[in-house]
């Protein structure tokens, strides 16, 4: 992964002088707590419900052992020793105190990490495919240029205060699994016919309030040109973007005031200004970040291993574990691990200070010291020999770790919701524990397959509810805590957006409403069958009949 | 008082900024989506009662909003050539608009950008279109609700001069013109990092 050089080093550096400073003048009253909100949000501190929350970067989601070591130090000795992962592949800690942030971001900085950029209305972390690099099914690693563009979007001058927070998200498969469409500036890379690497574009995706799908704004983009032409849309949305109502403030709402034709021309125009100037990324600037990004040192290993065959054929929990939670892998022999963080009765996305320094010892032990966070708020272990997945299964199951869930019911995605955040209508974290306790069943949630359910605490949308195969979304009645349904999302190459089925439901009610919709759908489908197909097959209309027939009968 | 920082320094400032007076009726302006966006551009920023009443000191060095210039410019010609006037170009007003007003921008010897509010980023992209597009190479001074924490940005936007807030401690704006040594991206006043240093 990317090494700091002192460039980078002395950035960051810099950066905790610059917030300690910053944190002084506050807490001796010479700024007022209007003056310190849009500081301390660069830095990635709110100030939420109960305490503070502080956001800390995980860039493109990709870890070091010693990096996850330290998070783990740190949760223990500033925070109650657990931390959260959040969908945008970064890491919450959701009890320090404020005057502490100074000597966390110091800590952090030993080990090349920060908070800048967490939050606040500009270029936030930028995310990728959680298996980049290692996916069998990948044209281009894109990690390089996420990292040229973390650089770049760092502390940039121009964009420090956009009319809104601003996401970038860039995958090199066909099979998006970095939801580029979903995002302010979406890039996808590709190899055009001479083998030559392209982007096709998407601006103005979007989840929270008004979910839409990004609308293609270049299809076929010379990589050299990612950031000059990211600037001319930025530039663009900086200063014609809506900063009288921040519920209409994100690109999207000015790409679609607009239309994607006239808004491209705006772009282009921009962009003709700025075209082949000191913004194009220079070959050697490439070659220098990818360098750290090298295949790792695999050894020559064959595709099968005669124990790993053993073990399936013998030990059924190891079997639906790795049904779950181990993907394929570019190298022979080696497989991905995903390192469950959605165990039953936890917070989805919660980690223990325990077992960060377990998921970091796993990485030393068995994966080239490093890790990833997945926007499905998991860990995961990118280069684990197959000879080696059973001992891997066996340590994480001690720590917790191998909960055999991914892709199924429990895994869901969820926000902090009102137990945390201010903004909540509702709480949501609740609402996941009611649901996985209702379905504790692993033959069960295996026989329900794959299903992905959302849940959000408001409109904003960080637990991505729209996209949801069940999107769960709080809502006020009347100062009470209510829940809307949608069915029908789904992220991918053929992302859809959930449609509501009716009257929102009591907390209580929630875990029946999905047992409902599930029975459903054990009713209808074929054999070959998902949640999502189904639901696109039929329709909403027998969900909506089962799940409020109880209801008008009473 | 409001202090001004010119360069690396605490200067006198020459300048007195003309405020077009407030009446209480001014519909609320800003920058939007294509809708408002479109009209807005086609409108004054200045209501006409505001324009009227606007009074112009008749000699020093004034700072006057665009619109205000505008509608007096055959009065004020030959201050403009005695190098007394600068405009004061307001974050939502397009910057189209002030180029077509002169022949040669660089015949104003300042134009001085002005947020009402921090969070209101606009200034930075005005700044740097200014010198990167415009050429203007005059002073060129960030003015509103400006603090210490926005100087490092408005620096590497292209702004030479910045009025402070009243109230904020003008020194240390001065120190965080320093907080960063070695800026990663490109701005008005340098290339990026990796055409700048060899990594
Ligand atoms: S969706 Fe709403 S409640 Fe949940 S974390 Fe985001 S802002 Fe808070």
């Amino acid at each position: 992964m990317y090494k700091y050089d002192k460039i980078d080093q002395q950035l960051v550096n810099e950066r905790v002088a610059q917030y300690r400073d910053q944190t002084r003048r506050y807490l001796a009253g010479e700024l007022t707590e209007d003056d310190f909100r849009p500081i301390r949000l660069q830095n990635g501190l709110y100030i939420q419900r109960l305490a503070p929350m502080l956001r800390i970067a995980v860039p493109y989601g990709l870890l070091s052992s010693t990096q996850m070591h330290k998070l783990g130090d740190i949760a223990k000795k500033y925070d109650k020793d657990y931390g959260h992962f959040s969908t945008r592949q970064n890491l919450q800690l959701n009890w320090p105190k404020l005057e502490d942030v100074p000597d966390i971001l110091e800590e952090l900085a030993t080990v090349e990490m920060h908070a800048i950029q967490t939050s606040g209305n500009c270029i936030r972390n930028i995310t990728t495919d959680q298996f980049a690099g290692i996916a069998p099914d990948e044209v281009f690693d894109p990690r390089a240029m996420a990292e040229i563009m973390r650089q770049w979007s760092t502390f940039h001058p121009e964009f420090a205060l956009l009319p809104r927070k601003f996401k970038i998200a860039v995958s090199g498969t066909k099979d998006d699994r970095a939801v580029v469409q979903m995002h302010d500036i979406g890039m996808e890379f590709f190899k055009n016919e001479n083998d030559k690497i392209r982007i096709k574009m998407w601006v103005g995706g979007g989840l929270g309030r008004t979910p839409i799908l990004g609308s293609v704004i270049h299809e076929n983009l010379e990589w050299q040109h990612a950031i000059s032409y990211a600037e001319a849309i930025i530039r663009t949305y900086n200063i014609h973007g809506r900063r009288d109502n921040s519920y209409k403030a994100r690109i999207k709402i000015l790409v679609k005031a607009m239309g994607i034709e006239a808004f491209k021309a705006q772009v282009e125009e921009e962009w003709s200004h700025l075209k082949d100037g000191p913004l194009t990324i220079t070959q050697a600037e490439f070659d220098r970040v990818s360098a750290y990004f090298e295949p790792m040192a695999y050894e020559t290993l064959p595709t099968s291993d005669a124990s790993f065959d053993t073990n399936l054929a013998s030990n059924p929990a190891f079997t639906s574990w790795v049904k779950r939670c181990v993907h394929a892998h570019k190298t022979d022999g080696y497989r991905a691990v995903t390192l469950s963080l959605k165990t039953h009765g936890e917070a989805p996305g919660d980690a223990s200070s325990a077992q960060m320094h377990t998921t970091a010892d796993l990485a030393d032990a068995y994966s080239f010291g490093e890790l990833r966070v997945s926007h499905q708020q998991n860990l995961i272990l990118a280069d684990v020999k197959l000879s080696n997945l059973f001992t891997v299964w066996e340590k994480a199951r001690a720590a917790g770790l191998a909960t055999a869930n991914i892709g199924l019911l429990t895994d869901m995605i969820c926000c902090p919701g009102g137990d945390f955040c201010n903004l909540a209508n509702a709480k949501s974290l609740p609402i996941a524990k009611s649901i996985q306790a209702q379905f504790d069943n692993l033959d069960y949630l295996h026989d329900i397959g794959e299903i992905e359910i959302n849940i959000s605490g408001c409109m904003n949308g960080c637990g991505h509810h729209s996209v949801g195969h069940i999107g769960i979304l709080g809502v006020d009645k009347d100062d009470e805590e209510w829940y809307q349904v949608s069915i029908g999302g789904k992220k991918g190459n053929d992302s859809s957006l959930g449609k509501v089925i009716g009257r929102s439901f009591a907390a209580d009610e929630m875990p029946a409403v999905i047992q409902k919709l599930i029975d459903t759908y054990i009713n209808e489908r074929t054999d070959e069958e998902q949640f999502i197909d189904t639901v696109r097959r039929v329709g909403a209309d027998p969900f909506k009949a089962n799940v409020y027939a109880e209801k008008e009968s009473a | 008082m409001s202090q001004l920082i010119i360069g690396h320094k605490i200067a006198q400032d020459e300048w007195t900024r003309v405020i077009p007076p407030l009446y209480g009726d001014e519909p609320i302006r800003k920058q939007a989506g294509k809708v408002v966006m479109f009209k807005l551009h086609g409108e004054d920023t200045f209501t006409q009662k505001q324009i009227d009443g606007t009074e112009i000191p008749a000699s020093d060095k004034i700072l006057l909003p665009l619109p205000i210039w505008l509608a007096n410019k055959e009065a004020l010609a030959s201050r403009m050539a005695a190098g007394e006037i600068g405009i004061v170009l307001q974050t939502h007003e397009p910057i189209e608009t002030l180029a077509e007003a002169f022949d040669d921008l660089n015949s104003l010897p300042v134009i001085a950008v002005y947020v009402q509010i921090f969070a209101d980023g606009r200034n930075f992209t005005l700044g740097n279109l200014l010198r990167t597009r415009y050429g203007f190479k005059n002073e060129l001074r960030a003015v509103g609700d400006i603090m210490c924490d926005q100087l490092f940005f408005l620096k590497r936007s292209g702004f030479n001069s910045y009025q402070i807030k009243e109230g904020r401690n003008a020194e240390e704006a001065i120190a965080s013109l320093n907080d960063f040594t070695e800026p990663y991206q490109s701005a008005t006043d340098d290339v990026p990092v990796w055409r700048r240093v060899s990594r």
